[in-house]
Formats: structure tokens, C-alpha cells, sequence
């Protein structure tokens, strides 16, 4: 029972912790860390329960199926290296929260912290114990994540924020190398099942696809483990509150890179590119690290590199392949995590008490924290190597490895000398960070007045403390067996022989940490005085921090790279986004030209009419003309437009198309009007000014040019080729056979638009009833530019001419001057009402219809306000455009729905002929009430949106005399 | 006759698409009106050229479909002149506002950089 659910409650009850923790009173510091201290001992004692099923190298599943057919299942797997994680979690995940209860202040917002702390505990169970490589990555992103809120806790602090962001981006970056990885791992051998991986250990170090996912395996790890090159972040990552950094910063989640290499080491292990690739990184690391812990004046900042030079050593231990260097290297993580993580309490506690943790102010601190100072001495002692503590006995079994030759080359030999020189840098630093805070001169400004801390706050200190000693002193009672088993469990039948008793006699590793203390100590004699006063970062190195190529590289990603991109694809310039879009229907209209060969073989010339070449010479050349002139003569080039458009409705009615002709010829008239009405607001532009006379302008229109040219050239074949061919068998036939039997109409198209297709008629003058609307929507409240026309020259003449009579209003002149035109046009309205009504009626049978009979009707209306001014027309004529929109969609809509009545579908029509004295045979079908709704509707929509426009002229007329009126108030006054 | 409409309709085409990517909004009217001729006159002529055929069928006759030409590319493009006026009239008044609030007829609504 406890065996069977064991796995997922060590997961899930820390998460379970953590949102219980989030529900709890903010300020509640001790029901916190009581909940938190539970969750944390549950899951310890459940760890330890399990020691039995782990023991001989036992493995516990517990596997639940998910997505198998995807090869994913939530398998957990517990053997002994896993357990020992599990229980380095759980123990120092209740260290500290202990140590926090007393750490954080009661100002601090601590359910937060407990919620995320617990919640990482959680995640960082799940990457230890996933047996599914994709769950691991799960897990992995999730301490990611996790991390990133811990460090960023305090979050008004700008150092925390780019700290959080900093290591959230790196190890992000590193996870998602390594997702990519597992699924080559997973293709490779078949299943994401880490004991089937495991077991195709040589398939995958014999595969070509081997040395990618070992590069994308390594750069998950090595991120996540700070290792050289990427190890900047976690000098950053010190921001965090001081549990946070004993937590996840020294036993855990930095541990979680080198338990994946060791859990992967069957697999990966053994091979050159792991022993290069690992290995310069493990022993750079290492080194470096090392090198730059002695420099730095921040405790944490110490303890950070020395953090990184301790993962390196742990990944040189496993770039060995050797079975022996493992054991060294698991034995090493566990080492670590107890002097690193009470290390990190100390220099917590000091920061607390000091109130600083900079080293230049820190001094003699030992009165005032005896108990403190010598934990403190006895941790940094196993750090730094010192016989019968822990460290030193991982760190002879390092030296005794690092002699051996593992892989003949100049990193091998050099080895021996890497390693002894980076343990004397340790004991430097080590020596360093105990005599400068509490040996010395009494330091006099300190924040505040040390005092011992409360014993439940050195508590966990000393109890991690009495590990290292134990360990130290008594390995193969204390440690011994729970290494065995995790050892085992990683070598299986490789398990070497190996023994942890403190003296092996007298050999070369004994004098290699012997010159390496001793040249450690004579190494901080000569530079104490330096380090005393000297700035962050060792000299000659400070271009080496990462920190600033991240910046770099992150500045150039994230801002200019950004916006580049944002500049030239933004939705910003519309220029090159039509430039994209127009190359891009270029290309797809060529592509099935080229693929299908449909350049037309024959180029004939046969049954040219030249009345219609003659036309559409002209028509060319007016297209042509208007896109030369549109830019400065636009109303030129306006009368041009309506040339190429007269020319193709005189194509419509030579090639059968009465119906195109005569839409096409009065939307023509309607759309002029109405760009003529808005020309007047368009800015003045004189051609001289702005020729673009810059290489890269002229580049700009050739390009463009050369694009014209091409759309234009497709077109031309396209359009021949198919034109040329033969026509295939189409659905017309059915309407053409079915208009009269069944519509009720003879002209096809117009039965088509009101019957056949209605429905679709109705959803397009739906739409013109909209953008009529929004027209005028636009228009209501918006006051458009200043005119930048001025009054020609004629009405100028015209208006002095007033001025100089006596007894003439000005403007009486130009009015009289229009009155035989506007005297034509107000007759000619109710010839248009009557052109409308028979365009309407014969729509059915003969070209016409609701469309053409609409349009028309407005430009009757239009015409009035041409021939009298808005006011004359507003005054005699109440026109309601968007009544007559309204009124038409319901009627179309509500013929289509009178077939309902009959038991028929939407916009099923009946059709008749009806007598009419005088008139004759109308005809007289359902549809034509249909086509009553399209043509009020066109009717409304048209007129709306010109008077719209129209009436702008008034309202910036209203507004001039206003302003002209204030003006002179203004003067007057 | 294929080939002049063809040449007419690259030429109207080739000025729209020319027009288009023009800066100033009203190039840009200008040339979706050429852009829209073409495509018309195109759609249209997918139903092939046909002189002295337009489909008016005659009453209660049988109907020989191969003596009319094709109806639908011809309902199509009634609809999409229509249609054509209607985004016309609104492009027409966008250009307007754009021109009133911002100050300039640029098709980014600023002026680019010198």
C-alpha cells in the first residue's frame, strides 16, 4: 500500500503544501512554516519508508497510463540514486524551513514564499523520480519556473527581477535543448521509458543521431548546473532570500544538471565527445570558478562561484567514464549539498545579524557569533578540503582520478595540475571567507549589533554541520551503505570497488591536497591585503563575466532584432506589406504556369475588331496616364480612370453583358461624384518639392516597377490562355435551361442574383447597408482637414464682381451663372424616377434590375443637390437614407421568409405575369419583391454615403464662419 | 480579340498594382479602382468571348444553352461591382479621416523619415 502510492504522494503532497499554503492569512509566519515543516517531513519519512524496496538494487514503479500511444506515461521510478535525492530534498527542504521561519522578516509576504518554496520541492521530487524522459523535461521546466518566483521574491528589487529574468532565460533556453534532445533520445531508442533508455545504453552511443542529442542533452544540463560558459546566472540568482540559495542554489536544483548526467552516464557516458565536451567544461569550470570565488566581496557572491567550481568538479568526475569517478561524483553531490547549504545559512545568518554581507565591512565577528563563527570554520573546512570532514574525502577520490589516464590527450595530462590548482583555490577562498568576517578588528560600522541568532536558526546549521563531520569521520558507517545502493543503482554490474576510509596510506592524491591547502593558504597571505580593498570580479577578467555578453546578446535579440522585424513586417507601413502580398499572388499565380507549361503556344490576332482596339487604346493609355498622374494632377487623373472604366463597360456591352454595362456605367457615375467630392481635402502637392531624388527612392520605384510590369505580363497570359481554350461544360447550362422554366425570368443573370443565388444577394447588400452605415458612422463626428483647394479663379472673379455692385449678394453671380444647368437637372429628376421604375420592372426579362435601377435612382437625387446646393434640396426634400436602407433589407428579408408560409425554404420563389391597362404583361413574380429590397436598399446606401460626404462642406463652411466670427470678436475687443 | 483584352487587362492591372504600392492614399483608391477593372474584365472573360449572346433566354422556348453565354461569371462580377463601390466609398472616407487626424495623406499615416 505505502510502496504502491508512495511515488506520487512524494510528489503531490508538496504541491498539495503549496496551494494550501497560498490559502492561508498572508502575515501567518509560523502556521506557514508548520505546514511547510509537516510537508517537508512527510515526505522525508515517506522517502525513508521506502529504503527497503530500494536496497540491492530494488526499483519501484508506479506507472499510469496517459497517452500511450504516444509512448507517454506518467511513470515514476524510484531506485537508489533517485532515493538519495529524494531524501536530500526532503531533509534539507525541512532545514530550511526552519532556518526561514526565522530568516524572513515578519514584513515579508511569506505565504508566498512558502507556497513557491513547497511548489519547487514538489517539482524538483518530480524531475528525481519521472522514469519518463518527456515527464522529466515536465518537471525540469517546472523548477525552472518555480526558480524564476523564488528569486524574484522580492520583487521591488531591481538586482531580483534581472536576476529571476536572467536565470529564467538561460535554463528556459537550456530546457527546451534538452526536451529536444529527449525526443531524439526517444526516436533513437524507441521509447521515452527511462529503463528501456537506460538499457539501449550502446544502440544510442552508436547511432548518427548520437552526437546531436548529446549536445542538446548537455546544454540543459550544463545551463542548469551553471557550468562554464553558462554559469553566470547563478551568481545573479543571489538576489533570492538566503533559504531560497541554500535551497536551490547548492543542494538542489543546480544539482539537478549533474544528477541528470550522472542518470544518462550508462547511457551517454564512454564515448570521446563526451569526455571533450563534459570534460573542458567540467574542468574550465572548475578552475574558473574557483578563481573567481577568491575575488568576490559579496558572501553569497563567494559562495556562488564556489558553488559553480563544485559542480564543475562533480561534471569532471563524470566526463571520466570511468566507474570509480562516478562513484566519486554522486558521493560529491551529496557532500556538497550539506557543507554548501549550511554555508549558505551562515552567510544568511551573518547578513541578518551585520546587517551586510560585504567583506570589506565584515570583521571579527567572532565575539559576537562564537557558535556561528565555528559551524561556520567547519563547513568551510569540508569545503575546502580539510581532512576527516566530508569534503575531503570526495574530493581524494577526485585527485586519485584525475591521476589516472582516462583518454590519451593534453587535457588528460593536464588534469592532475587543473585540479590541484583549483582545490588551492578553494582552500584560498575558503580561508578567506572565515578570517575577513570574523577574524580581524573589530569592524565599527556595521549596520547593525551582532548577537547570537535564535537557536532554532542555527539549528539546521548544526545538524547539516555534525553530517559533515560524521561523514568525514566515520564514512563507511554513515554514508556508506545509502552510497552503495545509489551507486549500484546508477553502475549496476560496473559497481567498481571502492572504499571510503579516511587514509589510504601514503600516495599521491594525500600530497597533491597537501600542496594544494598549503599553497592555498600562502596564495591568501599574498593577496589578503588586495582582497581587503579590491573591486568585484578578478582583474583582467571582468570582460569574462557572462553577465554582459547575455546583455549584449539579449539587447540585440529582444530589442533590435525585434525591431527590425517590427519595422519591416510591422502593420505599421502599409508599402511593404502590399509589396509582400502582391510578390507573393505573383508568385502563386506563376507557379502552376510553370509547373503546367500553359504558355500559350499560338499567338493569333484573328477577328480583331478595330473599333474596339481603337477603344481600348484609349484605354490603355488612360490607365497607364492616370497611374503617371495620380500622385499630382488627381483630378486628371480621376477623368482618366473614367475613361479605362467607359472602355471596359463598352467591353461588356461587345462581348454580352448588358447587365455588367449598364451596373458598371452607372456605379461609374456614383463613384466619380463621390471621389470628386472628397478631392477637396486632400493635401496640395506640388510636384517640384518632393521628386524622390535618392538612390535608394529610385531603386524603390524600379523595383516596384519591375513588379507592375510582371502582375501586368501574368495577367495577360493567364487571361489569354484561359480565354484561348476551350470552355469546360459549366453550371450555367442549368441556369440558362432552368430561368425561365423555374424563375420565372428570361434574363439569366438577374434570375441568377434574385432567385438562384438570392440568398448570396442578400448577404452583399447586407454588406453595402454596412459600409454605408459605417460611412456615415465616420463622417458624423469627424471634422475633416482644412480645405487646401482654394476657390477658383472664376468664383473669385465672380465673388469681386458682387462685391463691387451695389444691391449683389455674394455668391449671386456664380448661382445665376449655374442656373440653365441646374434649371436642366431639376427637370431631368422625374425622368430619372421613371428611368429607375423601368430599369426595376424589365429587370426580370431584359437588362436592368434592382442594382442598376438603384443606383440610378440616386443619381437622381444627386443631381438635385448638384443642381441647388444641399440647403436648397434639404429644404424641399426630406430624404431618410437610412430608413430606405432598413426598409429594404426587411423587405428582401421578409420575401425570403414568406416562403415559410408555404412550407418552402428561405427565398423559394413564385413567379406570374399580370395585365396591367396601358402598361401590359408585367411581370410578376415573388422575386421581384425580393428585388424591390435590393433596390431600396442601393437606393438608401448610395445616397447615404454622397450626401454624408456632402455635407461636409457645410459643416467645415459652419465651422470657418465660426472661427471667422471669434477672430473678429477677438479684434474687436 | 483575345489578345487585345488580354494586353488591355495586363496594362490595367499592371498600373493598379503600380498604384498600389504607391505612398499616398489616394494612388492607392486610384489603383484598386484599375486593379478592380481588370479583375472584372477578367472574371468576366472566363465565360469566354461571346459577341451577340447574352443570356435572355427566350419565353417558354427549349433552351439550347450553347447558344448564350455563360450568366454566372457575369452575376458574379455584377456582384462584385457593387461590392467594389461599396469598399470605394469606404476606403474613400478612411482616407479623409485618416488625413484629417493625422495631417497627412500618407498611407502610414506619417510622413517617413528623411
Amino acid at each position: 500500500m505505502i510502496t504502491n502510492n508512495a511515488l506520487p504522494a512524494l510528489i503531490f503532497l508538496p504541491f498539495l503544501g503549496s496551494m494550501l499554503a497560498a490559502l492561508l492569512p498572508a502575515n501567518a509566519r509560523n502556521a506557514e512554516a508548520w505546514l511547510s515543516g509537516v510537508t517537508a517531513l512527510l515526505t522525508f519519512g515517506l522517502a525513508a519508508l521506502l529504503y527497503p524496496s530500494v536496497e540491492n538494487g530494488g526499483i519501484v514503479r508506479r506507472e499510469v497510463a496517459w497517452l500511450p500511444e504516444l509512448g507517454l506515461n506518467l511513470v515514476l521510478r524510484m531506485d537508489g540514486f533517485a532515493w538519495l535525492f529524494t531524501i536530500l530534498i526532503g531533509g534539507i527542504g525541512l532545514l530550511v524551513v526552519i532556518y526561514a521561519r526565522y530568516y524572513m522578516s515578519p514584513q515579508d509576504p511569506v505565504r508566498r514564499f512558502y507556497s513557491f518554496l513547497l511548489a519547487f520541492m514538489g517539482a524538483m521530487q518530480g524531475v528525481v523520480l519521472s522514469g519518463n524522459l518527456i515527464l522529466l523535461a515536465i518537471f525540469w521546466e517546472l523548477t525552472s519556473i518555480v526558480s524564476f518566483l523564488l528569486i524574484g521574491y522580492w520583487y521591488h528589487n531591481a538586482a531580483a527581477r534581472d536576476g529571476a529574468r536572467m536565470a529564467l532565460t538561460i535554463t528556459g533556453i537550456g530546457g527546451l535543448c534538452l526536451l529536444l534532445g529527449f525526443i531524439l533520445i526517444g526516436h533513437i531508442a524507441g521509447s521515452y521509458d527511462l529503463d528501456e533508455v537506460l538499457a539501449s545504453g550502446a544502440a544510442i552511443r552508436a547511432h548518427p543521431l548520437y552526437l546531436p542529442a548529446l549536445l542538446l542533452i548537455l546544454a540543459g544540463a550544463l545551463t542548469k548546473s551553471a557550468q562554464f560558459p553558462f554559469h553566470f546566472w547563478l551568481p545573479n540568482a543571489m538576489a533570492a532570500p538566503t533559504p531560497v540559495s541554500a535551497y536551490l542554489h547548492s543542494a538542489t536544483m543546480v544539482k539537478a544538471g549533474v544528477f541528470l548526467l550522472a542518470r544518462l552516464w550508462p547511457v551517454l557516458a564512454g564515448t570521446d565527445a563526451w569526455f571533450f565536451i563534459v570534460g573542458i567544461a567540467g574542468i574550465s569550470t572548475l578552475v574558473i570558478g574557483a578563481y573567481f570565488a577568491i575575488f568576490q566581496q559579496d558572501l553569497k557572491g563567494l559562495l556562488a562561484y564556489s558553488t559553480i567550481s563544485h559542480l564543475g568538479l562533480i561534471t569532471t568526475l563524470l566526463s571520466f567514464g570511468s566507474p570509480l569517478a562516478a562513484v566519486a561524483a554522486i558521493f560529491h553531490m551529496v557532500n556538497h549539498a550539506t557543507f554548501k547549504a549550511s554555508l549558505f545559512m551562515a552567510a544568511g545568518i551573518i547578513d541578518h545579524e551585520a546587517g551586510t554581507r560585504d567583506m570589506r565591512k565584515l570583521s571579527g565577528l567572532f565575539s559576537a557569533l562564537p557558535i556561528t563563527a565555528t559551524l561556520a570554520m567547519v563547513a568551510s573546512a569540508a569545503m575546502a578540503g580539510v581532512p576527516l570532514l566530508n569534503g575531503f574525502l570526495s574530493k581524494e577520490m577526485f585527485f586519485a582520478e584525475a591521476i589516472e589516464e582516462h583518454r590519451e590527450s593534453l587535457l588528460d595530462s593536464a588534469m592532475p595540475y587543473l585540479a590541484t590548482l583549483a582545490s588551492a583555490f578553494a582552500v584560498t577562498y575558503s580561508v578567506r571567507f572565515i578570517h575577513s568576517v570574523f577574524f580581524g578588528p573589530k569592524a565599527a560600522d556595521l549596520p547593525n549589533e551582532a548577537h547570537e541568532p535564535p537557536h532554532w536558526m542555527r539549528l539546521p546549521i548544526e545538524l547539516l554541520v555534525l553530517a559533515c563531520l560524521l561523514v568525514g569521520i566515520i564514512p563507511g558507517i554513515t554514508i556508506g551503505p545509502y552510497l552503495n545502493t545509489a551507486v549500484t543503482s546508477v553502475l549496476g554490474d560496473r559497481t567498481p570497488e571502492y572504499s571510503l576510509s579516511i587514509w589510504h596510506g601514503f600516495n599521491l592524491p594525500l600530497v597533491m591536497s597537501a600542496i594544494a591547502l598549503v599553497g592555498g593558504v600562502i596564495l591568501y597571505l599574498l593577496l589578503h591585503r588586495y582582497l581587503a580593498h579590491c573591486k568585484e570580479d578578478p582583474p583582467g577578467l571582468r570582460v569574462l563575466v557572462g553577465q554582459r555578453i547575455f546583455e549584449r546578446v539579449l539587447v540585440t535579440v529582444s530589442w533590435r532584432w525585434a525591431r527590425w522585424v517590427e519595422v519591416n513586417l510591422g502593420t505599421r507601413r502599409l508599402q511593404p506589406q502590399l509589396r509582400v502580398l502582391v510578390t507573393v499572388a505573383l508568385m502563386a499565380g506563376a507557379w502552376p504556369l510553370f509547373e503546367a507549361g500553359l504558355m500559350p503556344d499560338l499567338i493569333s490576332v484573328a477577328n480583331l475588331d478595330p473599333v474596339l482596339a481603337i477603344i481600348w487604346i484609349v484605354g490603355i493609355g488612360c490607365a497607364i496616364t492616370a497611374a503617371y498622374q495620380a500622385k499630382y494632377h488627381r483630378f486628371a487623373a480621376l477623368i482618366l480612370i473614367g475613361g479605362a472604366g467607359l472602355s471596359t463597360c463598352i467591353t461588356f456591352v461587345w462581348f454580352s453583358a448588358p447587365d455588367l454595362a449598364l451596373t458598371q456605367l452607372v456605379v461609374e457615375v456614383v463613384t466619380t461624384v463621390l471621389i470628386l467630392l472628397g478631392l477637396r481635402w486632400l493635401p496640395k502637392r506640388i510636384e517640384e518639392i518632393d521628386t524622390p531624388t535618392t538612390l535608394a527612392a529610385r531603386l524603390r520605384r524600379q523595383r516596384d516597377f519591375l513588379l507592375a510590369l510582371a502582375c501586368g505580363l501574368g495577367v495577360t497570359v493567364v487571361s489569354y490562355a484561359i480565354m484561348t481554350s476551350a470552355p469546360p461544360t459549366t453550371v450555367g447550362d442549368f441556369y440558362l435551361e432552368r430561368a425561365y422554366s423555374e424563375g420565372g425570368g428570361t434574363n439569366a443573370v438577374n434570375v441568377i442574383l434574385v432567385d438562384f443565388r438570392g440568398f448570396d444577394t442578400f448577404g452583399e447588400i447586407t454588406v453595402l447597408g454596412i459600409v454605408a452605415l459605417s460611412v456615415f458612422a465616420l463622417l458624423r463626428r469627424f471634422r475633416p482637414a482644412p480645405d487646401s483647394i482654394e476657390l477658383p479663379e472664376q468664383q473669385r472673379i465672380q465673388n469681386a464682381y458682387d462685391d463691387a455692385q451695389q444691391g449683389r449678394k455674394l455668391g449671386e453671380t456664380a448661382h445665376d451663372y449655374l442656373l440653365v444647368p441646374s434649371v436642366l437637372m431639376q427637370w431631368m429628376f422625374p425622368v430619372i424616377i421613371a428611368l429607375a421604375a423601368y430599369l426595376f420592372l424589365r429587370g426580370h426579362d431584359l437588362p436592368g434590375g434592382g442594382f442598376t435601377a438603384g443606383v440610378a435612382m440616386a443619381i437622381g437625387f444627386l443631381l438635385q443637390y448638384l443642381a441647388g446646393g444641399t440647403r436648397w434640396v434639404e429644404e424641399r426634400l426630406r430624404i431618410l437614407p437610412v430608413r430606405w436602407i432598413g426598409f429594404g433589407l426587411f423587405m428582401a428579408a421578409f420575401t425570403g421568409m414568406g416562403a415559410w408560409l408555404f412550407g418552402l425554404p428561405f427565398l423559394t420563389s413564385a413567379s406570374g405575369y399580370l395585365e396591367i391597362p396601358l402598361i401590359g404583361e408585367v411581370p410578376l413574380a415573388s422575386a421581384l419583391l425580393f428585388d424591390l429590397g435590393v433596390f431600396l436598399l442601393v437606393v438608401g446606401a448610395t445616397v447615404l454615403m454622397l450626401i454624408a460626404i456632402a455635407h461636409q462642406s457645410i459643416r467645415s463652411h459652419r465651422v470657418r464662419a465660426t472661427e471667422a466670427a471669434a477672430t473678429r470678436t477677438e479684434e474687436a475687443a | 480579340m483575345e489578345l487585345l483584352l488580354s494586353l488591355s487587362m495586363g496594362a490595367l492591372a499592371g498600373s493598379g498594382v503600380w498604384l498600389l504600392l504607391r505612398p499616398r492614399t489616394y494612388q492607392v483608391i486610384m489603383g484598386l479602382a484599375l486593379l478592380s477593372y481588370a479583375v472584372n474584365i477578367f472574371i468576366f472573360s472566363t465565360g469566354r468571348l461571346r459577341v451577340n449572346a447574352p443570356p435572355i433566354v427566350e419565353k417558354g422556348m427549349e433552351v439550347d444553352p450553347a447558344a448564350f453565354t455563360d450568366p454566372v461569371p457575369q452575376a458574379l462580377v455584377l456582384t462584385a461591382i457593387v461590392i467594389s463601390f461599396a469598399t470605394t466609398a469606404l476606403f474613400l472616407v478612411v482616407l479623409l479621416a485618416s488625413r484629417g487626424l493625422t495631417g497627412t495623406d500618407h498611407v502610414d499615416g506619417r510622413e517617413p523619415e528623411k
